[in-house]
């Protein structure tokens, strides 16, 4: 292709270079085919999901609806950059631990969006914790442990035993 | 943060998946995520008609696009030219004639997808549109021309049982249709093809359930001997049957082979929708006869699933909606004919429920008939028919697996209601959620019931066994399986396998792919059965080993020698010593192959021992629709389901919670909508998934009865879930507005007109 177009994005804190790109690319697509970055998922495109949800400048959106170019200047956050140790966050810890991951195509989009929350929003209720996943589409558990585990999270951020 | 555990993961503890870390930490490989060397993306040209003649293929367009390396049609199919799971009769690409919106015409291999999109736009197809068929009536009354030269009927099966003149006081009959449900796994379908060096072979990785089949079906398109052909397990998003038929893998490996270069494909979310079979849209009519009490006499029935443009496993489905007629209950008189048939429709094949979910619907609407004509608590009706351990079936087959069904409607039936809604509720608890406009006046709240029973395992002769090989080295064991992990967990379990019979704790896996033997496929909720009994089997002859070692160091006969916890004890002396030291510096390797009992053909009257083994559940729904809206909450569901033995009660937690979720979608909002033969929905906008809004309160009793017939005690878990949960859910809503509704999804229009 011909229009090709070169720019840097602020991805985790690091500023990466992106070279000889069509400018019609996501940012889902420049995350995963061209920055080495896969954590993100494609799976419907169309922002219906929520499985490749990054923050850009601490907003959760849908990297798949975004044109990677007009992220410019943003700082974008996706899942590898959640810990830059390779430990666990309490919000992937409490994942594996109350089974709330199977198929797990949809979990890293699911633990950006639950530190989203909870990062906003230290006890958010019941129907407040299902309106803010509510756009994250899970086809295996049905709900049932990813809910176990946001409980988790937040019995543990207040220091009660879970 | 790290993860501390504090008891050996063996069978009965909730053990943690080993992929866990990877999957929340975004390392997990999936097989869209794969990446190669100078590597070519793949797309696929699609048909936009439903029945069309193909006139012509003009390519050249293509060819002319800077980065474009290939492009194949039906003429560069180098070997068959068609494939299926049972019946062969699917093209690889049309070359003729397009039988449904969708179907492959051809495909192209070029260095960005963006590229391969401008080059599918650039192949001129003209096309002859032809008249689709698209009732499946039509296919079966011969009022349409054959659409495939296999002709229009794919199969039919009549079961003929008892005295078929028999009748009783009481008849009731409908009439039930269930929409096309569609798998909607999040991963979508995608493959990397690897050429080897000298051109004559290919490794393919991908996101499959069932590696030595799609190796056969590829290898002989590709017109190659199968052991060129070598497939490795991509990550799985999720399968649900939707990955049991080829769809992306001849097109990758052939593409591959044509360039040279490694090539990855992966669908999209809309080429999803027609890149993969989905539940079969089905009609079912059935009249039930029973006495004054509520016993069923004779049961007569009606089946037509249609099965689209290409077979798939439409005649496995067919055979389990028929000998499922019955549901969980004695039936002593059959008349049933059943067809599936081909049409212009999009093809239907696997789904979770495979069959039985259709039967169920329509059986379960009838015992609710049932209970109204004779009065009799929907409960109680269910209770005086159950079938037992020992009862004849309409096949004529007596059901011999552990049968607990009293137990799972019981227990179901004694599980505590919610409370009543509030007279001012929040509003995302109010039907149709947020933005919607319920009004807490117009809600009524309804209660139904769903009892179902679905066989384990494949039917009808089919020997589907699996293989695993267990080597113990030093203390530490390896596993080996082809069994493809697609979220449901049997990586967590084979491992729990190895550390119960072999006291060991460090149990890993290898790679999963075929240079072991096949598997099977997973599905029919066949894995901890058929691959954990392979696992299973594997350790015990590796045990066997390691005792007769342990018996010659320590001069004991074998056979006294028993694991304890994670040492090996003399039963009747003193010897104590751990596995790990009696396993220093001994090596040992075994494999097994596991087989179940054998099965028999249907004959032309539906009689034989056709299936391997059954599961039971019983489900529970609560509901409030806002009737004026036609919109449904689904409140809580209550379920006990006969799992013979629980061996990861989080995983079965997960199964059970996740089935619900797939048979809330059926009930409620999942629908694929197709018209004249044109697929309205395909995308996640469209077509509707339950959300974290949707989930209802889940409510589980875990019945364990362990079933002498199973390895381990333990049925397979994952599809009863989803099967009875469905009807509940329109039973409930019946209950609430007390419509008729005897289709599903249950739309708003069902409800308000």
């Amino acid at each position: 292709m011909s229009e090709l177009e070169h720019y840097s994005l602020t991805v985790n804190g690091v500023e990466r270079q992106v070279s000889d790109a069509w400018i019609g690319e996501s940012l889902l697509y420049v995350l995963r085919e061209r920055l080495g970055l896969p954590g993100s998922k494609g799976a419907c495109e169309q922002g219906e999901c929520g499985s490749c949800t990054v923050f850009v400048d601490n907003a959760a959106v849908c990297s798949c609806l975004v044109m990677a170019a007009t992220a410019v200047g943003t700082q974008i956050a996706t899942v590898e950059g959640l810990n830059d140790d390779g430990s666990l966050t309490d919000v992937q810890e409490a994942f594996i631990t109350e089974g709330a991951v199977q198929c797990g195509f949809c979990t890293p989009g699911l633990v950006m969006a639950v530190h989203h929350l909870l990062d906003h929003n230290d006890s958010p209720n019941e129907q407040e914790i299902k309106e803010a996943l509510s756009g994250n589409i899970c086809r295996c558990t049905g709900y049932g442990r990813i809910f176990a585990a946001v409980d988790t999270v937040i019995s543990v951020r207040k220091g009660v035993s879970s | 943060m790290t993860i501390t555990k504090t008891q050996r993961d063996i069978l009965g503890s909730s053990a943690l998946r080993p992929d866990g870390i990877s999957k929340v930490q975004g390392d997990f490989a999936f097989s869209s995520d794969l990446h190669a060397e100078n590597m070519l993306w793949g797309a696929t040209l699609r048909s936009p008609h439903p029945y069309a003649r193909i006139v012509s293929i003009d390519v050249s367009g293509a060819w002319k696009i800077a980065g474009v390396e290939c492009v194949i049609t039906a003429e560069d199919v180098p070997g068959q030219l068609t494939y299926g799971l049972i019946s062969e009769d699917q093209p690889v690409f049309a070359r003729d004639v397009v039988r449904y919106m969708g179907e492959p015409v051809a495909a192209v291999a070029a260095d960005h997808p963006e590229t391969c999109r401008r080059a599918l736009a650039a192949i001129q197809v003209v096309y002859e549109v032809l008249t689709p068929l698209t009732n499946p009536e039509h296919a079966i009354d011969a009022s349409h021309e054959p659409i495939h030269p296999d002709g229009n009927i794919i199969r039919r099966q009549r079961i003929m049982h008892g005295d078929p003149t028999a009748t009783a006081p009481i008849v009731v009959e409908g009439t039930y249709d269930i929409g096309m449900q569609d798998q909607a796994f999040l991963g979508t379908e995608s493959a990397l093809a690897i050429p080897d060096h000298d051109g004559a072979g290919v490794e393919v990785f991908v996101a499959t359930q069932w590696l030595h089949e799609d190796r056969k079906q590829m290898a002989k398109c590709l017109g190659m001997p199968e052991e060129k052909v070598r497939l490795v397990l991509g990550g799985v998003g999720g399968a649900f049957g939707a990955r049991e038929d080829i769809s992306l893998q001849v097109h990758t490996a052939l593409l591959a082979m044509r360039t040279s270069r490694p090539v990855k494909m992966q669908y999209g979310r809309e080429e999803s929708f027609f890149g993969h079979v989905h539940r079969h849209p089905a009609q079912i009519w059935m009249r039930h006869h029973a006495n004054t009490d509520g016993r069923i006499v004779k049961i007569e029935a009606r089946f037509v699933f249609d099965g689209g443009a290409y077979s798939s496993t439409s005649s496995a489905v067919l055979i389990n909606g028929v000998t499922h007629t019955q549901g969980p209950y004695q039936c002593p008189n059959a008349v049933v004919d059943g067809y599936a048939v081909r049409t212009n429709n999009p093809p239907c094949g696997a789904m979770r429920g495979f069959g039985v979910v259709q039967a169920c619907f329509a059986h379960e609407g009838q015992m609710d008939k049932l209970a109204a004509a004779t009065g009799i608590d929907e409960v109680e009706i269910r209770l005086r028919n159950i079938i037992h351990t020992g009862d004849t079936m309409i096949t004529g087959q007596v059901l011999e697996s552990v049968a607990p069904l009293e137990r799972c409607i019981r227990e179901t039936a004694a599980m505590p209601l919610p409370a009543e809604m509030g007279s001012h509720p929040h509003e995302l608890d109010l039907p149709g959620g947020s933005g919607r406009t319920a009004d807490r006046r117009n809600i009524v709240r309804g209660i139904g019931w769903g009892v179902s029973m679905k066989n384990l395992m494949y039917s009808e002769g089919f020997d589907d066994y699996s293989t695993a090989r267990c080597t113990l080295t030093n203390g530490s064991v390896e596993l080996k399986f082809a069994t493809s992990e697609v979220g449901q967990g049997f990586v967590t379990l084979a491992p729990q396998i190895a550390r119960s019979v072999l006291g060991v704790d460090n149990v890993t896996y290898d790679t999963i792919d075929t240079q072991i033997g096949s598997a099977g496929s997973t599905s029919a909720s066949r894995q901890t059965w058929m691959s954990g009994g392979a696992v299973d089997g594997a350790c015990r002859m590796v045990r066997e080993r390691l005792f007769e070692h342990v018996g010659a160091v320590h001069n004991i006969d074998p056979l006294r020698l028993a694991i304890d916890d994670t040492d090996i004890i003399d039963t009747v002396g003193t010897l104590r010593i751990s596995v790990q030291e009696a396993s220093a510096n001994f090596s040992v390797s075994e494999t097994y192959e596991y087989h179940h009992r054998k099965t028999e053909d249907l004959d032309e009257n539906g009689q034989g021992n056709c299936h391997v083994a059954f599961a039971f559940v019983a489900h529970r729904a609560v509901v409030d629709v806002d009737v004026e809206l036609g919109l449904v909450k689904v409140v809580q569901i209550a379920t006990a389901q006969d799992v013979g033995r629980v061996l990861n009660p989080m995983s079965v937690t997960g199964q059970i919670e996740g089935g619900i979720a797939q048979g809330l979608g059926l009930a409620v909002m999942e629908e694929i909508i197709v018209t004249n033969g044109i697929v309205r929905n395909p995308s996640f906008t469209d077509y509707l998934l339950p959300t974290a809004l949707d989930a209802p309160q889940v409510v589980i009793s875990m019945i364990e009865v362990p079933d002498p017939q199973a390895p381990m005690g333990a049925k397979g878990v994952g599809e009863a879930p989803c099967i009875s949960v469905t009807p509940a859910i329109v039973a409930a809503i019946r209950n609430a507005t007390g419509k008729s509704i005897d289709r599903c999804p249950v739309r708003p229009q069902d409800i308000c007109f």
